[in-house]
């Protein structure tokens, strides 16, 4: 018996000293030597590749501080464990990346390691990126070489709390969530949807917000694109896999393409952080591009999770909503809630009005928005913000009548609601 | 660095508002001609921009007199300047960079000429409770500025009638109280900033906070001028601007 208990606490202590040996690994990487990439020559071909690939990657996004100069980094990227700093990107020899070379920026690209050795934080989506090719990644590298200003801004230290903001707690995160991966083409699906699954897995990285993560920020399998809430909790990125939130199985290729291309379709207009991205990044897309991406996402399977959004009994007219919408809403939305045209969308069958989740009803309401500025839709239509007319109590009813109204049959909103949505208000106020 | 006013040999100042005037003209037509696009009807940018006038008013009066400037009739590089500083965060109000993210320069552009165009009458100003002197010691600073201390007057730039000059400086005139005073404030906290050299941001911080008091209470208190319209240029002030303003090409 007292064998057994030894060999018990033996084997603990070879499995714990093989895991310390790992992670002491992990975290003490090889640096990749320094060079002077400045006189890396690139052809003027592979710079404008890269410099759309940038776009598709959105790096701006995050790598641009509001006001900021282009790619010198420093903007956070709210986490729910602290701020993550975006880094400097651009030439400079000291403080970006003018000493990087090819082989270095793919590491960090595929591996999430830096060219000093060091891990990196998955807010840089490093495990989507680890799909995008090393040709791909020359092309970035070369575009911010070639077409960036070098700015000698210092990187911003990290704030993450203990303890994320331990190298041996990320090692471990890694052990457990994240392995280097090569796009694995489908050789039963066409090119244009291995195409489009390639960009949307990857560099597109557009299951960062739409899928569900874990307690610790990694991704759960079988999950994939199902929704999440954005970091701030000011924001829901609907499922693009169940029908009643963001699929787009039932939509024809070119309405998705346009979608990503103008910002708007016959259900309305992409408002919120997908704005944002359509603005910055989509739009900008090749047409072959947008297709094969709307080929991916139209495939996507349904994993719908069990969320109700069918109304319980209640069924009652929330009377007071309904003055509110007639006064507010109605000279835009109309009095049937069918809407004018895309600029002015139906509420009726509307899928950012039934959603289980209404954060973006309320945040829509709350603080307004301007659907993107696409070269098809140059001056958009914007829903105007209410936080300045509307009490709490008045959005609950205002929400709970749209809900409910010409055939939508999604659940009242409650005061209760309004509190565990207080962050989006917060936000606006 | 407040800067006092200097006075170039006459050739020269000739030359240089012959160059100013050619300049405003050129960043006036930069203004109104933004992009490609057929240029929409005034009833289509109305519809499009129900998000802007939900608290700046119909009209682009404000709705809030309390606080919320009005915007109507102010020069259309001011207001392109302000939008563009709280889209690129030197303006900080949650919403409205929320509104202006997914926006274009060129609609940007537009927008400011919507609400440049209108012309309404203004409400009368505020009731002060200022006592005399600090009215006099504002009405002094905005009109006349302090030599001694090398502040220029708010009317050098502003111009004489205080409603502004084309195409950047806004007029001072016709704002809320609450408005003026938590502008100024935030200026000389370094919480709103211009494009550099950020001009009032100088002002601002040369000035003390009774200073500030004082200016506000006189500006809110004065009437607009039946010809609320900004000065042309700002060759038409007559000297050159004391201060240079990142916001103002010169």
């Amino acid at each position: 018996m007292k064998r057994i208990v030894w060999m018990f606490v033996g084997l603990t202590a070879l499995v714990v000293a093989a895991l310390a040996v790992l992670l002491f690994r992990e975290v003490n990487g090889s640096a990749i030597a320094a060079v002077d990439a400045t006189k890396i020559v690139a052809p003027a071909e592979q710079i404008e590749r890269g410099k759309y690939l940038a776009r598709i990657g959105n790096c701006v996004g995050c790598h641009t501080a509001r006001g900021g100069e282009p790619y010198a980094g420093g903007g956070a990227v709210d986490t729910p464990f602290g701020a993550v700093y975006a880094s400097n990107l651009t030439p400079d020899s000291a403080a970006g990346i003018g000493s990087w070379s090819g082989e270095a920026f793919y590491r960090a690209m595929h591996e999430g390691r830096s060219r000093d050795g060091r891990l990196l934080y998955p807010a840089f989506p490093y495990p989507h990126f680890s799909l995008t090719t090393r040709e791909d990644t020359n092309a970035i590298f070369s575009f911010l070489l070639n077409r960036v200003k070098p700015a000698n801004r210092r990187n911003t230290e990290h704030a993450l709390a203990f303890p994320y903001n331990n190298m041996y707690a990320l090692a471990a995160w890694r052990f457990l969530y994240f392995k280097p991966i090569e796009y694995q083409p489908d050789a039963a699906r066409s090119a244009q949807w291995n195409r489009g699954s390639y960009l949307v897995q990857g560099l597109a990285h557009c299951g960062a917000c739409h899928s569900t993560r874990n307690s610790l920020g990694a991704p759960i399998a079988g999950h994939t694109y199902d929704g999440a809430m954005m970091p701030l909790n000011d924001w829901y990125a609907p499922s693009l896999t169940d029908k009643r939130e963001a699929s787009v199985a039932d939509w024809p290729i070119e309405q998705i393409a346009r979608w990503l291309k103008d910002g708007t379709s016959p259900s309305g207009a992409a408002l919120g952080p997908m704005a944002e991205i359509i603005f910055q990044s989509t739009q900008h897309a090749t047409n072959d591009d947008l297709v094969a991406m709307s080929d991916y996402l139209k495939s996507l399977p349904f994993t719908a999770k069990n969320k109700s959004s069918e109304s319980n009994a209640n069924s009652t007219i929330n009377e007071a909503g309904k003055r509110l919408y007639k006064d507010h809403c109605a000279s835009c939305h109309g009095d049937d809630g069918k809407g004018k045209s895309e600029d002015f969308p139906a509420l009726a069958g509307n899928r950012t009005v039934t959603m289980a989740n209404p954060t973006n009803l309320i945040s829509l309401i709350l603080k307004g928005g301007f659907a993107p500025a696409t070269s098809g839709n140059p001056r958009p239509h914007g829903m105007p913000p209410f936080y300045h007319l509307l009490t709490d109590a008045d959005i609950a009813n205002v929400a709970s009548f749209v809900r409910s109204s010409w055939g939508n049959s999604a659940p009242a909103l409650t005061d209760l609601d309004m509190v565990k949505y207080r962050n989006a208000l917060e936000t606006a106020r | 660095m407040v800067r006092s006013p200097r006075v170039p040999p006459k050739g020269r100042l000739v030359w240089k508002r012959v160059c100013i005037g050619v300049l405003a003209v050129a960043a006036g037509a930069v203004v109104t001609s933004a992009s490609a696009q057929p240029v929409l009807s005034h009833e289509a940018m109305t519809e499009r921009l129900q998000a802007c006038i939900s608290c700046h008013g119909k009209e682009g009066r404000t709705i809030n007199q309390e606080y919320l400037p009005r915007i109507a009739g102010k020069p259309a590089g001011y207001l392109f300047n302000q939008l563009l500083n709280f889209r690129d965060g030197r303006r900080n109000n949650a919403v409205m960079t929320h509104l202006l993210q997914p926006l274009s320069d060129a609609y940007l552009r537009e927008i400011a000429a919507y609400f440049s165009e209108l012309q309404i009458p203004y409400a009368s100003p505020d009731v002060t409770k200022a006592s005399t002197e600090t009215l006099k010691l504002g009405e002094s600073l905005v009109l006349r500025g302090d030599p001694a201390r090398k502040l220029p007057a708010c009317a050098a730039c502003h111009g004489s009638p205080l409603t502004g000059v084309a195409p950047s400086i806004p007029g001072l005139l016709g704002l809320p109280t609450a408005y003026l005073s938590a502008q100024l404030g935030a200026w000389r906290a370094g919480q709103r900033h211009a494009q550099a050299p950020d001009c009032m941001g100088e002002m601002a911080k040369a000035l003390s906070p009774q200073d500030l008091s004082a200016v506000t209470a006189w500006l809110s208190s004065q009437p607009v001028p039946s010809n609320s319209k900004p000065t042309a240029s700002v060759a038409a002030l007559g000297a050159p601007l004391p201060l240079r303003c990142g916001g103002v090409p010169q």
